[in-house]
């Protein structure tokens, strides 16, 4: 397995923390699941006054590694200012950079994506910036410094899966050696299981567990999909065919005359 | 039994010293300040009297323990409005209208007519909706006042002053209702911040809370009864009861223009915040430590779960009857 930043995490799923009935169901789907990473978002408001320690002393407790993000942020000066609290918060170099550029379908914005990724690197972090599968701006981000690329699998919450899987299967293609996550859009554990397939190191979801009815079954579900997946891509899976091959061989075969 | 002290004069406090003084007990109730007010968190409820609709994401206790909570209002203050609510999803949210219909009880879908029937104010602009006729409404201030009022008229005395409840507990029973103030003894209670907004907009009128789905802005608006409408409410992971962003004030008003742009002309009354108090499970718990009892948590379901919070600790107080929110791990 690639591994993120020097660290070599125990499984390939990332879990966020928001949208949860309570923090009790929350920490049960990390117990179920047994995920790597999780992402936490911080307000900029209660950076500020550590008024959300109560619930990020709750985070700390679940014992994964922490990736902290900046959701919400829309310009490249907001997702700074926040990266540099959650340091502070999470004593982490990590940080997951979303710069949204569009209301509705949260895209990012690549080009603040990529100005804010050469701030933050030359800053000491270590950036997981959340792309999309655009080869040309992966290559940017690279330059940038980052050492992760989180392409999208669809806009984030909307549970489509993988939309562009000839885009995701390229990129991989295309950078081997670069730690791969998909990042958003995932809403069942089948999809997930495909993004591993097509040799992914990791994904990150957040809405198709904590808006399940039963979001630690559905993180477990999520954890043994992503195993399978892993699996298989590592197994070296058979290349399919267009006509049928007979499993049983014909020659040499007992017959009755 | 006589001389129970109560610290803490909000819906927990009041409901607690309602369930006492029936069963006979001798009752103070000590606040740091004097009467009903912003100082206290279900100053700034919605007044939701919503079982079913809170099961979307609430567990089960929330649903079984709030259906004692209008019938115990009606009688004790007489202010319920028994109206149902209304859940609307604007169309490209329809998916989400779904899930909470799957995901909830005793309520039936309305089509787009029933709905114009319902609350003609909001005419055609919903296809499809939820409805949950049983459930009720009251506006918190009322209740609470005439709730006290009443407690005074039977005798119960009210002080205002501190009160530390080891202290106050060397000369009797004493129960901790003091919310979020309760937090330096309680250090898995944790705050989660709450804005809302109260606006005048006499033009509109609406029958029931209405609940507005929406992936990041769920929002709910309770009509008050002459033109007043309680506008709310966010849910951050944070104890910060300082100010209101221009986000959340944002995000609410948008969402009260979209269900009806006549919401653009109101007059914004209030604006108010605060820390609703909460355990890792988001729900209420009862505690014993020697001659106190602690009953806090009631998080978002301070109207809804105080009365049936208050009857579990006047059985504990009463026939020692261990109640099904007791927390032996803490005590």
């Amino acid at each position: 397995m690639r591994d993120f930043y020097g660290t070599t995490l125990n499984n390939g799923l990332m879990l966020g923390t928001a949208q949860y009935p309570s923090p009790a169901i929350l920490a049960d789907a990390f117990k179920r699941s047994g995920a790597s990473v999780a992402t936490v978002s911080l307000r900029r408001e209660s950076g500020q006054e550590r008024a959300g320690q109560d619930f990020w002393a709750l985070i700390k407790e679940l014992g994964t590694h922490i990736l902290p993000n900046t959701a919400g942020c829309h310009s490249v000066k907001e997702a700074v200012t926040t990266a540099h609290m959650a340091r502070e918060v999470f004593d982490t170099k990590w940080i997951k950079l979303e710069v949204i550029g569009e209301e509705d379908t949260l895209q990012p914005d690549v080009f603040g994506l990529v100005e804010a990724a050469r701030i933050l690197t030359e800053d000491g972090f270590q950036v997981f910036p959340y792309t999309t599968e655009d080869l040309v701006v992966a290559g940017k981000l690279l330059d940038a410094g980052c050492e992760v690329l989180m392409p999208w699998g669809a806009p984030i919450g909307s549970g489509q899966g993988l939309n562009n899987v000839f885009g995701l299967r390229a990129m991989r293609a295309h950078f081997p050696d670069v730690p791969l996550v998909i990042d958003a859009g995932l809403g069942l554990p089948s999809q997930a299981a495909q993004a591993m397939e097509l040799g992914y190191d990791a994904v990150l979801l957040n809405t198709a567990v904590a808006k399940a009815g039963d979001p630690a079954e559905m993180a477990e579900g999520f954890a043994m999909a992503v195993r399978a997946g892993q699996l298989a891509a590592t197994a070296d899976p058979m290349e399919p065919r267009d006509m049928a091959e007979p499993s049983t061989p014909v020659i040499g075969k007992a017959f009755l005359e | 039994m006589s001389d129970i002290t109560i610290i803490g004069g909000g819906v927990a406090g009041l409901c607690v010293a309602r369930e006492l003084r029936d069963r006979g007990a001798e009752l103070r109730v000590i606040d740091r300040y004097d009467g009903i007010g912003p100082h206290q968190c279900s100053w700034w409820a919605g007044g939701m009297l919503a079982p079913f609709c809170e099961g979307e994401s609430a567990e089960e206790p929330v649903i079984r323990l709030g259906q004692e909570a209008a019938g115990w209002w009606q009688k004790n203050t007489g202010c319920v409005t028994q109206n149902g609510s209304l859940v609307l999803a604007s169309k490209r949210d329809s998916a989400d209208l779904t899930r909470f219909a799957r995901r909830t009880s005793n309520l039936r879908e309305v089509s787009g007519n029933e709905i114009a029937a319902l609350e003609p104010d909001l005419g055609a602009r919903y296809t499809r909706g939820l409805f949950f006729e049983s459930e009720a409404h009251l506006s918190p201030r009322k209740a609470l006042e005439t709730l006290r009022m009443r407690l005074v008229a039977d005798g119960v005395k009210f002080e205002t002053a501190e009160a530390d409840p080891e202290t106050v507990s060397k000369k009797g029973k004493t129960i901790d209702c003091r919310g979020f103030s309760a937090r330096d003894s309680l250090p898995d209670l944790r705050g989660v911040k709450g804005e809302m907004l109260l606006l005048s907009c006499p033009e509109v009128t609406l029958n029931r809370p209405i609940r507005l789905l929406h992936p990041r802005i769920p929002l709910y608006i309770v009509p008050r009864g002459d033109g007043i409408f309680m506008l709310g409410a966010t849910m951050i992971e944070s104890s910060a009861t300082s100010h209101v962003t221009a986000r959340s004030l944002l995000e609410l008003l948008s969402a009260a223009y979209a269900l009806s742009p006549a919401f653009g002309e109101a007059e914004v009354l209030e604006i108010g915040v605060d820390a609703r108090p909460a355990f890792p499970d988001n729900l209420p718990r009862i505690r014993e430590d020697g001659n106190v009892i602690t009953a806090n948590g009631l998080y978002r379901h301070g109207f809804l779960l105080a009365p049936a919070l208050a009857r579990m600790v006047a059985e504990l107080v009463f026939d020692n009857t261990r109640p099904e929110v007791l927390d032996e791990a803490a005590a």
